[in-house]
């Protein structure tokens, strides 16, 4: 019965993440509460990565699935697009392409800077 | 038989995932970015429900039990995290570096096409969250008086785009460093681009998830000082 019991679990931090969003004044889905919460209890050794591992991964791999709908979304908001489509779509490929490479460059810039001096201070 | 395709709950959900699985197996025979299955799953879901002229209410009958799923999906992008803690702890300084920087990339790169588009007040703050999470970005774009159906709707074309410019783009800037290309990909294209970097690495796929949540805090805190530019 492992499966159920971690599929409890898993369950038990989303309904907690809604909980804390009821709670507290913050712009911050259920999800990402849930999220800090099982991370927490996993780090702080609270809950054993095994009591939610299978399940969990299992969710974690399905989780591109989740986005087909609001995908499929599109063609009801297809009206509201169509009369500012071609600016739309220039500033989001461009601007998506620029946010991509700015954040991953200055992450590795970053983290180049830090080796480096730790190769000096060896 | 048209009548039953249009009446069953079933249905949908399963064109929804076959045709993400003919995705994967197209992507793995042809090495090309547009053969990516989400989108792939996406258009082909589109051409049945417009080919057997199903509402797209009928469709999303069955297939919100899909999108149920993605709550506790997010919240179990806690398990990579924990996984890679030690990677998060070491590296803090640059990752919180690169989600801030692609955060107010977005931002300025959405005003200046704003300026250069002329959009009004209502359409320029509505493009404002398009690098967030949906749940985030809807709650943004509403509190800063958007079309919130605009927003949804380029958070979602983003997201797909994310997911199928990521592997091109880390070739052309050189981005090797799989706690780059997470940051990347979570901060760009938020929970869909998670998607993706989870298909690359186990690295790649928490550091996206964490950028997920960063950058939405971010954003929530940048836009309504965005917002009185125009």
């Amino acid at each position: 019965m492992k499966y159920v019991r971690q599929f409890v679990i898993i369950m038990l931090f989303t309904f907690l993440g809604e909980v804390l969003k009821a709670l507290l004044p913050f712009p911050v889905p259920a999800s990402i509460y849930g999220l800090l919460a099982l991370l927490i209890a996993l780090e702080t050794k609270l809950l054993p990565l095994a009591s939610v591992r299978d399940v969990g991964e299992f969710f974690v791999e399905i989780m591109p699935l989740t986005f087909i709908p609001a995908g499929v979304g599109l063609l009801e908001s297809w009206g509201v697009m169509k009369p500012m489509l071609g600016s739309l779509v220039l500033t989001v490929v461009v601007s998506t392409i620029l946010v991509m490479a700015v954040s991953g460059l200055v992450t590795q810039g970053v983290i180049a800077l830090r080796k480096r001096r730790n190769m000096d201070e060896v | 038989m048209k009548d039953f395709i249009q009446e069953s709950v079933f249905f949908g959900v399963f064109i929804s995932l076959c045709t993400y699985e003919i995705g994967l197996l197209l992507k793995k025979k042809v090495n090309f970015p547009l053969f990516n299955p989400l989108l792939i799953s996406i258009a082909a879901t589109i051409v049945f429900l417009v080919g057997f002229d199903i509402d797209y209410a009928t469709y999303e009958e069955g297939a919100k039990y899909l999108s149920y799923f993605l709550t506790p999906s997010t919240v179990c992008l806690a398990i990579p995290l924990h996984q890679q803690f030690e990677k998060l702890k070491k590296n803090w300084v640059a990752i919180l570096s690169g989600i801030l920087a692609g955060c107010l990339t977005s931002a300025i790169c959405v005003f200046l096409f704003a300026v250069v588009f002329s959009y009004e007040h209502k359409e320029y703050v509505s493009l404002l969250p398009k690098s967030i999470t949906t749940a985030i970005g809807m709650g943004v774009s509403e509190e800063l008086n958007g079309y919130v159906t605009i927003s949804v709707a380029v958070i979602v074309v983003t997201g797909i785009l994310g997911n199928v410019i990521a592997e091109m783009i880390y070739k052309i800037f050189h981005i090797t460093e799989p706690i780059a290309k997470g940051v990347a990909l979570g901060t760009s294209a938020h929970a869909m681009g998670t998607a993706k970097a989870l298909e690359i690495g186990e690295i790649e796929g928490a550091m996206s998830g964490l950028s997920i949540a960063v950058s939405g805090v971010i954003t929530v805190v940048l836009a309504p000082f965005f917002a009185t530019l125009i």
